[in-house]
């Protein structure tokens, strides 16, 4: 679960570590008045799930009350796409704080390198700008150093990778103690990602946390109380639906509903589907059940996007039978009135058995198929172009 | 022979009083596997259909002779479980259990490491030698002896992939399921090193999906570590990036962990991927006619 600025800033804030004071807002009117509280100049910056804010002009500094309703006006209800194509993310919402007046900006991270199986601390003293960019063209710049996992991360361990990354003489033993908290937050708060970019050294050389991006074990929540509040805001109506009923589903935008079981055969899913020229317009792992219940959840979650015009339902079945899945499908197909086909693949245990059951009930609008290529492009046909 | 569990695995089951954990332990000891016990605190001396429960793993291998610990406990104690496990005396631990957090995870990974015990998932579906034992959730009628050597971070995947094969009239030597998780105990590297001694195993299939760079590593080992022929197959192309794709480990952060960058290092170092499971099962049954 990845944290908005404003909500890693006030997980930073608990461990002691400087960030600029400020307020959310959700309309011009907030802005202002949050600006007007706070003095300028002031940073109204859009709180999106995504990086490349900056650029995409989502962040802007005020000198004064015009300014500030001019740049919150332009920011709330912007879309903005993320360095990677990600999105388009709309902007709800602001975070207005405080203007620092900045001498150097740095670069420092918490990161869990899942490869070694240690935590990787990075510093730069070449902060503000895309640090992948920074990596590739000046790779010294960029301090890596992995924390010891078999004892404590001390502020002496801290100091060394801060020096190293040349920052300035004066602003060492402040970076490094934000170092030491920011590998506090990753321990204490089961995050796996804890990127500062800038962290800044003021003119007064005080070091401040000027930018957050937080990434939360979601298997964690059930410690951190405050932090499972924050994962139940989910924006889009089908993710929050599909969190409702307890699935796992992540929205794509193609026009083919997907339903599997399990994980890797979904994503396997999907991949087929596409390389049958299809667009998935969704995962959605199924799990191991077969109740009519949870495949009516399930079906309802899709169907509820509007662009799906087909779906496949893609099982293997293990140690739950075919037989038992096709009953299911049986059952809720008299729940649900999907008006669109379904394909079912059914293979596995009793796949014979399962198959002759759905040809049995002779479901309107259900094709079946054998195996997970004819299903595919089965799927594909009948869902037609996107809209 | 085979990997991780076999005729010798004396198998002791954290959670077999539970419901998940009764259903699969009494499952594994119907295909043949030895259960000798099963362990949670505060019911030792109760009995699991004549199999002895025990406060503790050391007591089961002490009392019964446990050599192999499944974890079967739920999330929030998992990591504690594998953690007594490692302590007990036990060399393998397979852990089925999903959503432990990765933080406690990194601490087990070392202190398994430190203690030199084999440790199997978490988030996976177990291991499986066909004709020999059953330690977890595989179905093991789609998989019959023979010589390739699965392993995979995906139950299903597996599950279909071994079907195909079956059905090709070829067999497994080990399935291994390594598990979903960001950290597992035993990566791509460490079973294919196991498959490499494994005078049975002729062939390996190798099913990996985005997120992390196991598979990365796994093909830089293959090129300078192992002999015996690789069939990869990728999950998860289509996955857009910061997305968790049901596995807490499938997510592709930033530009890294994609599908398209593992099968191009598989590629290069001469690794065949397949378009999907099915070319994928192909593509080994054919490669095992021409060894
Ligand atoms: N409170 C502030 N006072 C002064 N300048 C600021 C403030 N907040 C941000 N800035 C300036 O704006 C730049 C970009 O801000 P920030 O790092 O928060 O967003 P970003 O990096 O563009 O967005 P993202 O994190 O989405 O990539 C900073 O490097 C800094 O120069
Ligand atoms: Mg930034």
């Amino acid at each position: 679960m990845d944290l908005l600025e404003y909500q890693g800033k006030q997980l930073f804030a608990k461990h002691g570590i400087a960030v600029p004071s400020g307020e959310v807002a959700k309309t011009v009117d907030d802005a202002v008045a949050a600006a007007e509280k706070i003095g300028y100049p002031c940073a109204i910056k859009a709180q999106v799930l995504i990086g490349g804010r900056g650029k995409a002009g989502g962040i802007k500094i005020a000198r004064n009350a015009e300014e500030a309703r001019e740049h919150a006006g332009a920011i709330l209800g912007m879309d903005i796409v993320g360095p990677h194509g990600e999105g388009p993310f709309r902007v709800d919402q602001v975070w207005v704080e405080g203007g620092s007046d900045i001498a150097e900006e740095y670069y420092a991270s918490v990161i869990l390198d899942r490869g070694e199986k240690k935590l990787l601390t990075m510093v730069s003293a070449k902060g503000g700008m895309d640090i992948e960019a920074v990596a590739a063209e000046d790779p010294e710049a960029l301090v890596k150093r992995h924390v010891d996992p078999t004892r404590e991360f001390t502020a002496a361990d801290a100091r060394s990778i801060v020096a190293d990354a040349g920052l300035a003489e004066d602003a060492l033993d402040e970076a490094a103690e934000v170092l030491v908290k920011l590998a506090e937050v990753a321990r204490e708060e089961d995050a796996t990602l804890i990127e500062v970019n800038p962290l800044i050294a003021t003119a007064g050389r005080e070091v401040v946390a000027l930018d957050s991006k937080v990434t939360i074990d979601g298997n964690a929540l059930f410690r951190h109380q405050d932090l499972a509040e924050i994962a139940d805001t989910v924006d889009d109506p089908q993710e929050q639906m599909a969190k409702e009923k307890g699935l796992t589903y992540v929205k794509l935008d193609g026009n083919v509903g997907i339903l599997a079981n399990g994980a890797g055969l979904c994503m396997s899913t999907l991949d087929v589907v596409a390389q049958a020229g299809g667009a998935p317009a969704n995962f959605l792992d199924a799990g191991g059940g077969s109740k009519a219940e949870a495949i009516v959840n399930a079906l309802e979650v899709i169907k509820s996007d509007a662009k799906v015009s087909a779906i496949l339902f893609n099982i293997f079945g293990g140690i739950t039978r075919c037989d038992e899945i096709a009953n299911g499908i049986v059952t809720a197909s008299q729940q649900i009135d999907l008006g669109m086909p379904l394909v079912v693949r059914l293979d596995g245990t009793n796949s014979e058995e399962g198959l002759r059951i759905l040809a049995e009930a002779n479901l309107p609008n259900l094709h079946q198929e054998k195996t997970m290529l004819d299903a595919a492009r089965r799927v594909v046909e009948l869902a037609g172009s996107v809209a | 022979m085979s990997i991780v569990v076999d005729e010798g695995t004396k198998l002791a089951v954290s959670g077999l009083t539970g419901r998940e954990g009764s259903f699969h332990g009494l499952r594994n000891k119907a295909y043949g596997t030895d259960l000798v016990a099963g362990v949670t605190p505060g019911k030792g001396g109760q009995d699991v259909e004549g199999t002895p429960v025990f406060d503790t793993i050391a007591e089961a291998v002490t009392e019964a002779g446990a050599n192999t610990s499944m974890i079967f406990v739920p999330a929030r104690f998992a990591a504690a479980a594998i953690d007594e496990a490692i302590d007990s005396g036990v060399e393998t631990v397979i852990a089925i259990t999903e959503g432990i957090p990765v933080l406690d995870m990194l601490n087990t990974y070392w202190k398994a490491k430190e203690a030199g015990v084999r440790l199997i998932g978490p988030n996976c579906p177990g291991v499986l030698s066909p004709g020999k034992a059953n330690v977890g959730i595989i179905p093991a009628q789609f998989f019959d002896p023979g010589p390739i050597g699965v392993v995979s971070k995906s139950g299903t995947l597996t599950y279909q992939i071994g079907n195909e094969l079956k059905q090709a009239g070829t067999g497994n030597s080990s399935i291994v399921g390594i598990g979903g998780d960001p950290i597992v105990g035993s990566d791509f590297i460490d079973i294919l090193e196991l498959y490499e001694a494994d005078p049975e195993t002729e062939l390996i299939v190798m099913v990996g999906e985005i997120g992390g760079d196991a598979e990365e590593r796994a093909a830089e080992f293959i090129a300078s570590e192992v002999s015996k022929p690789v069939v990869a197959y990728i999950a998860g192309f289509t996955a857009p990036p910061g997305k968790q794709m049901g596995h807490a480990g499938a997510i592709i952060s930033g530009s890294s962990g994609t599908a398209q960058a593992k099968k191009d290092a598989l590629e290069a170092k001469g690794v065949r991927v397949g378009e999907s499971p099915t070319e994928t099962a192909a593509i080994a049954a054919e490669m095992l006619r021409s060894l």
